[in-house]
């Protein structure tokens, strides 16, 4: 029997969930705009995680209730939220000071390209005719302690994401230390990248094709 | 005696000259003073240098600025938002001009230009396209790039509260860029929503105190730029 492609490995919310068990308990969090934002409903019970968005809020809270929305008070993503009770808001400067001077411990942020020594594109193509913007992505790869990435494993076409060199314009270079796919989890480390988990029904020979550089794996990798 | 209350928008800008480096506060929507960017546009200063996160969104606030053929520069971090089509389309004509800075690089930079510290070392932006054809300087084995302050001849912000002092509150988030574009222009224009006797404002939550601003104007009801950008409005009206 064959298995089709689309049944193997996590979906988003997996993924997510993947990602959010290995953020310690008091961590402060910065989370990137789409899959990174599911991380948020995961984080096991009995952990205390306060969320940093980059326009000026520490403790962000859910989602508010149809009806109670403030235009005055949103996220990185322009979207609504709200704010926990223990809360606080600042400037810009105050707010990259946190990025910058590493007191942020740990961001998820998506990807369009990881190389194997962590280098990380998600900004631009670099097409000519492209309107290019940045953010703060590259302040966050550059300041905060761990950086996370969540990303499918391909692209749409098929392409590796994960690969020896990016081709794209980095976002920065050596600073990816996790990365969490559709097919496993993968650890960035000086000798090369390793895979901590693989996904249901995916085998290391597998994922090893389905990616554009070289794997490794430990003594045992967890199934 | 000090007295920074402006009777009207439209007088809070009549100084505003062609060629001015203007400073503008708001991440998207929150915080951007539109009615300030009205009276600018009602004013009709051009060739400005526009130094915002953002480029704005339908056709009223910072995009109408833009589309009235008023600003020939854009420093900012990200000219893409949702509703955002005014400046995309000039840009791609060549039409006008952007530089592109990351957001914490160009925090830093208009603080920088407040405290009146000429440049700066960053590892944001090193290894990357955005930090070619400038200095680069190793530190403990950290490679940093240089980076210059920005200072404007104005600033338009909005608060929550103000005084005659220039003393200001914000808003949650729509705090942002407003307490350090105030710092770094020379005069920096506030609208409040509220403008509140001295003393009315506890010193202690203070947020900008009234030193780095000049002019204050009450705005008791500004706009609410994602409806008028979901009605399709345009400005002037």
């Amino acid at each position: 029997m064959v298995i089709t492609e689309s049944k193997k490995g996590w979906d988003r919310n997996q993924m997510a969930q993947k990602a959010a068990i290995d953020i310690p308990d008091g961590a402060y969090v910065n989370l990137g705009i789409g899959i990174p934002e599911l991380v948020a409903d995961f984080v096991p019970e009995g952990r205390e995680v306060i969320y940093h968005t980059e326009n000026g809020l520490l403790g962000m809270g859910a989602v508010p209730k149809t009806g109670y929305e403030d235009p005055e008070l949103i996220n990185a993503g322009k979207k609504h939220v709200t704010a926990i009770p223990g809360a606080c808001f600042f400037h810009h400067a105050d707010s990259f000071t946190m990025i910058r001077g590493r007191h942020i411990d740990v961001c998820v942020l998506g990807a369009m390209q990881v190389s194997e020594q962590g280098d990380l594109a998600n900004w631009s193509t670099g097409e000519p005719n492209a309107v290019p913007a940045v953010g703060g992505a590259m302040d966050l790869v550059a300041g905060v302690k761990t950086i996370f990435v969540i990303t499918q494993h391909n692209t749409k076409e098929g392409e590796p994401k994960i690969v020896e060199n990016c081709t794209y314009p980095l976002t920065g270079k050596a600073v990816v230390d996790k990365i969490y796919t559709d097919l496993a989890v993968l650890d960035v480390t000086h000798d090369g990248l390793f895979v901590k988990e693989l996904a249901p029904g995916v085998s290391f020979e597998y994922l090893q094709q389905k990616t554009g550089a070289k794997l490794f794996q430990y003594p045992t990798v967890k199934k | 005696m000090i007295n920074k209350i402006v009777k009207s928008a439209s007088e809070s800008v009549k100084d505003i000259f062609d060629g001015a480096v203007i400073m503008i506060s708001g991440f998207g929507e929150a915080g951007s003073p539109i009615e300030l960017i009205h009276a600018l546009i009602d004013h009709g200063a051009n060739n400005l240098t526009v130094v915002s996160n953002n480029t704005g969104s339908g056709h009223v606030g910072l995009a109408a600025l833009i589309e009235n053929k008023q600003v020939g520069k854009m420093i900012c971090s990200f000219p893409r938002t949702a509703n955002s089509t005014v400046f995309p389309e000039l840009f791609k004509k060549g039409e006008i001009e952007l530089e592109l800075v990351p957001q914490g690089t160009l925090a830093e930079r208009i603080r920088a230009g407040g405290a009146g510290i000429p440049a700066f070392y960053t590892a944001t932006s090193v290894n990357t396209p955005l930090a070619e054809g400038k200095e680069i300087r190793v530190f403990n084995g950290q490679t940093y790039v240089m980076e210059h302050a920005i200072k404007a001849d104005f600033a338009l912000v909005k608060c929550k509260e103000a005084d005659r002092y220039g003393n200001l509150i914000y808003n949650k988030t729509a705090r942002n860029f407003g307490p350090i574009m105030c710092t770094a222009a020379e005069i920096a224009i506030v609208q409040a929503k509220k403008i509140v006797n001295l003393g009315d404002i506890d010193p202690e939550i203070v947020v900008t105190p009234g030193v780095f601003v000049k002019r204050v104007v009450e705005i008791t009801n500004p706009a609410d730029e994602s409806k008028l950008v979901s009605e399709d409005r345009r400005y002037p009206w």
